[in-house]
């Protein structure tokens, strides 16, 4: 039975070493090259003495990158990937979160990485990918494995101002990877065309399945993103036919009628999710690519890339609302209510999530781990834990799952999971800042802040940039006088929300 | 030009927009912005801005992005 994630490999480098796994337009590397620097970095780990332990990727998004994930699961360890776009502190408060002995930079983050607040090792990825592969100490290192064992940290928001790391293991993602390439029907001949970070567990879908099937994953350069015609002509350009995105990537083409002057020819799976995909928005994709089959997406990253899936394939009116489906194979959704006990068809309970894809909880952080990972209070016999997601819905008359809302201060914007107690926190942290309140305006897809304090927007929004990813940066900053109160003394939120 | 400038301070008070040329390689737009921008310049100038005019050139500083809305005016006189 597969227990390592890096088993996927060897039939791929029998059958396809030469063909290229994954590029962008500065790097391509083929699967023999990918095992190379596998092997390389998984034997400089090794030989460094690390063993089971976190392994802090700090490298632009780049094929080597890739390779370098792998490297570190070579070596029996764990990845933590980190990018430029993150502010210092909140790296530093990563850094402080897994103490990691060994931080792998490339050239273009190497000055960075030396200012971070961190004693440990910093090893340039040149370095280490080139160190000689020993077969046998990989091989005895790859013996004791445990498909129990870790493969990745990714950290998601947390809502106290400190990010919350995310563990995963090989038979969660193996679990995933199966389940997912089933359902959306990848092969050798898939090519997908990446938009999502590296730094985020939503690159799954691309990574592993590639190294699956012999398939190979172009990662399409940020500003693409901004200009719907270049993006369409690099899809067209690479024969691109996969392609899960964020709902606001595939909107940003349809609604500027991009297709009106160019429409993507070889697309034949869309997947998307993270957000509401706008029905109008959606007819305009369905009418340009007739033969792609469609898949909403839904999970929490606690729960291993997605837990549920539903191919789009009937009409939907202008205000109907893209159900999130049905739990991939091997996974069970319970709705509970606020008692335990589970909803009624039709009844709103919090999605909760049952089976191997549950992720092994937050690292270093059994606080906020037993809040939302509990044992089922539906079995009283034994240990099993589920994963509370915090998010409600009901099961419709279809018997299909449908998303409502959340049960706190947590939005999606953009495709980002933030909570907006993490942009308070560090607004707070500002200090001619005396009180702030921040709101999210769904209709128009804006954060917006509402603080008291003397300074001016722009230069709190300077100073936001220092601790904030860029996506967490609020989009409107409104000054007031005095901030809207509820009559138990909490900030009115409601009160903001009529404000801007 | 005003206008504009205001539309962009409203985005990023952060950046001088009169003296700034490297909006899209300096990376200071993202593409929510961009999408933000498109649709703020409709409302306010009422023209639309089609995908094949979405390029970097085009929105490199506040001085292309007002040529290409007043040439887009002048197109319709």
């Amino acid at each position: 039975m597969q227990n390592n994630v890096l088993d996927y490999i060897e039939e791929s480098l029998k059958r396809v070493p030469d063909k290229i796994a994954y590029a962008d337009d500065e790097v391509e590397l083929s699967f023999a090259r990918v095992k190379e620097i596998m092997d390389g970095v998984g034997t400089g780990l090794i030989e460094r003495g690390l063993n089971r332990e976190p392994v802090v990727v700090f490298m632009k998004k780049s094929p080597n990158t890739i390779a370098t994930f792998f490297g570190v699961i070579n070596a029996g360890c764990y990845y933590v990937p980190i990018d430029s776009e993150m502010p210092a502190t909140r790296i530093n408060l990563i850094l402080d979160n897994c103490k990691p002995k060994v931080i792998i930079c490339d050239q273009s983050t190497m000055e960075i990485g030396k200012g971070f607040d961190y004693q440990g090792d910093i090893v340039l990825f040149d370095d280490i990918a080139s160190t000689k592969a020993n077969h046998e100490r990989l091989a005895a290192v790859r013996a004791k494995a445990i498909d129990t064992d870790p493969i990745y940290i990714v950290f998601t928001s947390g809502s106290t101002g400190v990010p919350k790391g995310v563990v995963a293991c090989h038979r969660s993602v193996i679990d995933y990877i199966e389940q997912l390439s089933d359902t959306l029907g990848f092969d050798e001949n898939t090519i997908f065309g990446n938009q999502t970070p590296l730094y985020f567990d939503a690159c799954l879908k691309e990574l592993y399945p590639t190294l699956k099937f012999g398939a190979t994953t172009y990662l399409i350069p940020h500003s693409y993103f901004m200009f719907p015609v270049k993006l369409v002509e690099y899809i067209n350009e690479h024969k691109i036919n996969t392609v899960c995105w964020v709902v606001s990537a595939l909107t940003m083409i349809s609604a500027f009628n991009t297709f009106d002057t160019v429409k993507p020819e070889t697309l034949r799976t869309i997947a998307f999710g993270s957000e509401v995909f706008p029905i109008k928005q959606f007819r305009l994709w369905r009418q340009a690519c007739p033969e792609a089959k469609f898949f909403n997406l839904y999970g929490p990253t606690e729960g291993t890339g997605m837990c549920c899936y539903y191919p789009v394939e009937r009409d939907f009116a202008d205000d109907e609302v893209i159900p999130v489906g049905f739990p991939f194979k091997n996974t069970e959704i319970l709705l509970l209510k606020d008692d335990n006990t589970l909803a009624a068809q039709g009844e709103q309970g919090e999605i909760c999530i049952r089976g191997t894809s549950v992720t092994l909880g937050y690292f270093n952080n059994p606080e906020k781990t037993s809040e939302s990972y509990v044992q089922n209070p539906l079995n009283h016999s034994y240990p099993e834990i589920i994963y509370r997601t915090g998010d409600m819905g009901h099961i419709n008359e279809r018997g299909e799952l449908v998303f409502h809302s959340r049960k706190d201060f947590q939005i999606k914007h953009m495709g980002h999971r933030i909570e907006l107690g993490e942009i308070e926190a560090n607004v707070n942290l500002v200090p001619e800042i005396k009180l702030s309140g921040c709101i999210y305006a769904k209709d128009q897809g804006k954060i917006i802040l509402f603080y008291v304090g003397d300074i001016g927007e722009g230069d709190l929004i300077k100073a936001l940039k220092t601790k904030l990813p860029r996506y967490m940066l609020p989009n409107k900053v409104i000054k007031l006088e005095e901030m809207p109160f509820t009559a138990n003394g909490k900030i009115d939120r409601v009160t903001l929300s009529k404000m801007y | 030009m005003e206008e504009l400038i205001a539309i962009l301070n409203d985005l990023h008070p952060e950046v001088d927009f009169a003296t700034e040329k490297n909006l899209v390689v300096g990376g200071i737009l993202d593409s929510f912005d961009i999408v933000s921008l498109i649709s703020e310049i409709n409302e306010e100038f009422d023209v639309t801005i089609s995908a094949a005019e979405l390029t970097p050139e085009n929105f490199d500083s506040a001085e292309s992005i007002y040529a290409l809305i007043k040439e887009k005016l002048d197109d319709e006189d």
